[in-house]
């Protein structure tokens, strides 16, 4: 079943037409990733998902975003309440300047609970969702920014996870780590899945093939082809597909 | 801009020609050593067999540090799997070659072949059937000609009537002349290598067709040549 449904969506910086009838569905529990070039719309379209795009000023969308069939641009939409259950990871990893726990207990205080063995209880099962509790469980106390960037990375995930989405956006979220740091994240991804929907914006062709059971190709704001990840790394419909997947592409 | 990987792919693509071609010219001695009874080709035959299997060893490691260094992709990946696959099957075919060579040199001076017989079983047929598919095979990958690959398919068929029919020839002939029941053996032997080796330039067509259209033609062919046809 679709968690995600985007029909017709058209989106605008000022006169820039960046996103051009787009209309596809995401099923839920499910890896979805977007590949382009630079400046083909993916982020743009991604970060449409939890209204990130509503805080750069000039920018219009036309068509709707569904996700579990309510349109999320809607009149009665809280959009702290969406990003609560669209959470997303970004390219470089931003933690906040407190503590380890601090940092996972933070948006779950946001949410308003208060009761410590809760919130102790959701820290360390995030921590261990992320695959971080055995290399932080005795330094909670330590600051976030003592981590390296691959901790820190997956210590944004256990944030974002500490409030139980049932969408995780990442933009980019190994480009900045090590080969094995990035391994780490894809492994959590595959065991992510089990819990809420992926869709991940990659410039790594590999990665993209290795984690998402669906990929999507955008150039020039339009979404060229959309279908099973192994039939796009093996066998795309579109030649301009192809072309970017093999390196050729211009 | 020439992609490095456009460069190994080209490079690939020669390896497998030039593996074509030799392999071709063993399979075209033998026809003539057997024709002839040449035991001195026969034995060039078997000599070059080692280079037919250095090449294959050559190509597959080549084909495997493509995939490690260049990750291909689409079109690229199938391209590299196909002829990974279609090494394989040209190095079979010069074992066939190697053996019905073997089976020249082996063969006894004072018993000559029978040459009615001969004419009768279509062994210079099934050799020229056998060169014809692999010649067609190689032109439908170098103009990457789809209808080429469908004639190859038509052909094995006829390999399959002339190896079926070989028996029952043979059979008669050893039961009225039991001293060249080892001869018989010999032929049969030298039909089924023949038969075998269309089934692997078979496999050839059918790699070549999985890069063309990614279809995975494995016993599938009638589906091939409906979807053509149509």
């Amino acid at each position: 079943m679709e968690i995600i449904k985007a029909q017709h969506v058209n989106f605008y910086y000022g006169s820039f037409h960046a996103l051009k009838d787009i209309s596809m569905e995401i099923e839920e529990k499910s890896v979805v990733a977007f590949i382009g070039p630079s400046g083909c719309g993916k982020s743009t379209f991604l970060r449409l998902f939890n209204r990130m795009n509503d805080l750069i000023p000039k920018t219009r969308l036309e068509g709707q975003i569904l996700i579990n069939g309510q349109d999320i641009y809607g009149k009665n939409i809280q959009v702290d309440q969406l990003r609560k259950e669209v959470g997303m990871v970004f390219q470089r990893p931003n933690p906040f300047p407190k503590s380890i726990y601090e940092n996972v207990a933070y948006g779950l205080k946001v949410n308003g609970i208060k009761n410590q063995d809760v919130i102790e209880e959701r820290v360390v099962e995030s921590l261990k969702g992320a695959a971080l509790w055995d290399e932080v469980k005795d330094k909670l106390k330590k600051s976030a920014y003592a981590l390296s960037g691959g901790q820190q990375q997956r210590l944004c995930i256990a944030r974002a996870m500490a409030v139980s989405p049932q969408i995780l956006l990442m933009d980019e979220p190994a480009s900045a780590l090590d080969p094995i740091s990035t391994a780490k994240i894809e492994e959590l991804i595959r065991e992510l899945k089990k819990q809420v929907t992926i869709v991940i914006v990659t410039h790594n062709m590999q990665q993209a093939s290795r984690v998402s059971d669906k990929t999507a190709f955008f150039y020039m704001g339009e979404m060229v082809e959309y279908g099973r990840t192994k039939d796009i790394f093996t066998n795309p419909e579109k030649e301009a597909t192809q072309n970017y997947i093999t390196g050729r592409f211009g | 801009m020439v992609k490095f990987i456009e460069t190994e792919l080209e490079q690939l693509n020669k390896e497998i020609d030039e593996m074509w071609v030799l392999v071709y010219s063993q399979l075209e001695n033998t026809r003539e050593a057997v024709l002839t009874s040449n035991k001195g080709l026969a034995q060039q035959v078997i000599v070059r067999e080692k280079r037919v299997n250095a090449f294959e060893l050559k190509i597959d490691s080549d084909v495997e540090d493509l995939i490690a260094l260049y990750s291909p992709v689409a079109i690229d990946l199938r391209f590299v799997l196909a002829m990974f696959k279609i090494n394989t099957d040209l190095e079979r075919l010069g074992d066939f070659a190697e053996g019905i060579a073997r089976y020249v040199v082996n063969k006894e001076d004072s018993i000559p072949l029978d040459a009615d017989l001969l004419k009768e079983l279509q062994l210079e047929r099934m050799f020229d059937e056998v060169l014809a598919m692999l010649s067609t095979a190689r032109e439908a990958l170098r103009q990457e000609n789809i209808d080429l690959t469908a004639q190859v398919f038509e052909k094995d068929n006829i390999l399959d009537e002339l190896n079926h029919n070989s028996t029952s020839i043979l059979t008669e002939y050893a039961k009225n002349n039991t001293e060249q029941i080892s001869q018989c053996f010999s032929l049969s032997s030298i039909f089924r290598k023949l038969e075998r080796a269309g089934d692997h330039i078979t496999n050839i067509a059918e790699e070549t067709v999985f890069y063309f259209n990614a279809k995975i033609l494995k016993h599938n062919h009638k589906a091939l040549m409906d979807d053509m046809i149509s």
